[in-house]
């Protein structure tokens, strides 16, 4: 007996002006659902085309658990394929895995090849497919390719369904940050560079995002960590230059205040960022050659608003993080209700020092590392709030702060640094992408179901 | 030249013994494991550092993601941390154990007073009722002070230190 499938008044009853039902976290019927509608009616981050430069180089990852492969085409265009064989469903790749394919993908348990548009092109044995049967087959269809992809700035994003909202449309203004991460590049130009952490959180993933615009946790969960940094620092000889590492922990410790003036943002559809006016990277010092190097490329009008800029994190709705200021991004992999596979990803500004790829690397290694003690601080709340939600006391988890019915009509607005209205967004747009498709029940979440709403 | 000799050579010239080194490596896996790390900080040079690589074979600490690379002042924030009254993730704090190879002197500068140690390792940490095991191997630089022998850097190499991890807390 299902509760949710199929149900969208019960999906949509699971999300109050100002309160989360703990099913949202805790249910394993609706993280297959989110598996089935959400992660295939939105527009999912999969990776960056400087993974894969050359025709034939990829990169397999997943969109919430769907495993695809990323590939650059003979053509030179980036495209995302099913992981999956056509034949018995070997992945063509393992999971994580990235190399160059050459024209085509070879599966490693009967040879079956694929072009690198995802087309079936041999077998072994093909005569033995020559009849009419095997053209009414699915595995005709070959490897097959994603709904739809699109690459932004070289940010490849896809939505598994063919059909749905359109990605201009999903992302909207939010794309603003991108924009910013990629104009502080003197060339205009990210690479991906320096490795991924890859942290297990036995938590729900939406745990994780819900923390990114989460500003009144810092000064109380990473008390002991940056709070620690700060007071051994503070035993320093005066004189002694500020390290890196403590100018990038001691904001995490700012006040209240700080947080409350530094602002949010929403955006239609789950997207929103912390450091309207000010934030927590606001205030690094400044790196030798960068400025000039900007100020060549842009002009010093442009580079100080590029560089004026100082987003904290902008959540892409549903399972990114990016923060411009520092060039990181960071991908929430959902594996389970209470299971979800955090990967941190770096950038290098490319034609800027390398300083500041340092400086991009510590921070990761500082606070997204599974060393990290500002990751092992949130790592432990989320999972005592794993375990805490299956209390039968209580069904509601409360995102009130500072809720304003006005929110409801206002998709785009600016306000106080310490609302929680970034999370209300993003499960308003919860509702709506994991609702979209069962109306008719043309997606329900039957495995016929998927196969019809997948391929195309 | 013969074991004994090289033994001899190194008395004569007053550098350390392949016994006080393997002494050493040895005596720092066992603070660790006793949970002595105020002492434990004292075995680093003031320009010590302490450095676990992310992928294998890693030379580059600067421009490539470690898991940790940290100079005495990030491991000092690290040890008071644990010691906090507000660090949730330790209540009910980790444990650690190492279980060592006998180290091998890799290399000996008497001149400079620097030596480089190895030692491979199977590393426990436990926390509530979860355990995981680590293994790995241990480079040691280690150079001579007027306060004795000091660590100018202890690298780990995990053998799976690319894989996905949960929490590590403690130092391996």
């Amino acid at each position: 007996m299902t509760r949710y499938a199929d149900r969208p008044d019960a999906i949509a009853a699971l999300v109050r002006d100002t309160e989360i039902h703990k099913d949202c976290y805790i249910d394993d019927e609706v993280f297959r659902l989110e598996m089935a509608h959400l992660f295939a009616n939105t527009w999912v981050y999969v990776g960056h085309a400087s993974q894969v430069p050359q025709p034939g180089d990829y990169h397999a990852t997943t969109v919430g658990d769907h495993p695809v492969i990323m590939v650059r085409h003979q053509d030179g265009s980036v495209r995302v394929l099913h992981n999956r064989c056509a034949h018995k469903g070997v992945m063509l790749v393992n999971d994580g895995g990235s190399g160059n394919t050459g024209r085509h993908f070879r599966c490693p348990y009967h040879a079956w090849t694929y072009r690198t548009d995802g087309t079936l092109l041999a077998m072994p044995l093909r005569e033995g497919y020559a009849h009419p049967h095997f053209e009414s087959c699915e595995a005709q269809r070959g490897m097959g390719a994603v709904g739809a992809v699109e690459v932004y700035r070289d940010f490849v994003f896809c939505r598994l369904n063919p059909h749905g909202i359109g990605f201009g449309d999903f992302f909207g203004e939010s794309l603003s940050t991108i924009d910013n991460m990629v104009d502080r590049s003197p060339e205009g130009r990210l690479e991906v560079a320096g490795g991924v952490f890859r942290y297990l959180h036995r938590c729900n993933w939406k745990m994780l995002v819900d923390n990114q615009t989460d500003t009144c946790h810092p000064m109380v969960a990473h008390q002991s960590s940056a709070g620690t940094a700060v007071r051994v620092w503070e035993q320093a000889p005066a004189g002694t230059t500020k390290p890196m590492a403590v100018e990038q922990f001691a904001p995490f410790v700012s006040p209240y205040e700080f947080f409350e003036k530094m602002g949010i943002r929403v955006w239609p559809h789950g997207h929103g960022h912390t450091g309207v006016s000010d934030s927590i990277h606001a205030a690094y010092s400044a790196i030798p050659g960068y400025w000039e190097a900007m100020v060549a490329a842009y002009g010093a009008d442009r580079a100080s608003r590029i560089l004026g800029e100082v987003r904290h994190n902008t959540v892409y709705f549903p399972n990114i993080m990016v923060k411009g200021p520092i060039q990181t991004l960071r991908l929430f992999k959902p594996l389970a209700a209470d299971r979800t596979l955090v990967e941190s990803w770096t950038f290098r500004l490319v034609g800027a020092p390398d300083a500041l790829l340092e400086r991009t690397l510590m921070y990761n290694r500082l606070i997204n590392a599974p060393t990290s003690v500002v990751g092992h601080d949130d790592l432990e709340v989320y999972e005592r709030s794993q375990q805490g939600l299956r209390s039968r006391a209580a069904d509601w988890l409360n995102i009130a702060r500072l809720y304003d019915p006005a929110e409801h009509v206002q998709p785009t607005a600016v306000t106080n640094g310490t609302s929680e209205v970034q999370m209300r967004n993003q499960m308003r747009a919860w509702v709506h992408f994991m609702t979209m498709s069962m109306k008719d029940g043309a997606c329900a979440p039957s495995p016929a179901g998927q196969t019809r709403g997948m391929a195309a | 030249m013969s074991a004994d000799a090289g033994h001899a050579s190194a008395v004569l010239l007053a550098g350390r013994t392949d016994r006080e080194l393997i002494d050493f490596v040895l005596c720092e896996a066992r603070l660790l494991d006793e949970g002595r790390l105020e002492a434990w900080l004292d075995l680093y040079a003031e320009d010590g550092g302490y450095w676990m690589p992310l992928a294998p074979g890693q030379t580059d600490a600067r421009l490539h993601a470690s898991l940790m690379h940290e100079d005495k002042l990030l491991l000092k924030i690290r040890v008071e941390r644990l010691r906090g009254p507000r660090t949730f993730s330790q209540q009910p704090p980790s444990r650690c154990h190492h279980l060592l190879q006998v180290p091998t002197v890799e290399s000996r500068d008497e001149e400079a007073g620097v030596y480089l140690t190895r030692c491979a390792f199977h590393y426990i940490e436990t926390r509530r009722d979860e355990q995981q095991l680590l293994a790995g191997w241990a480079t040691h630089t280690l150079v001579d002070t007027p306060a004795g022998l000091r660590i100018r850097l202890k690298r780990v190499d995990l053998v799976n230190c690319d894989a996905a991890f949960g929490n590590l807390q403690l130092f391996v």
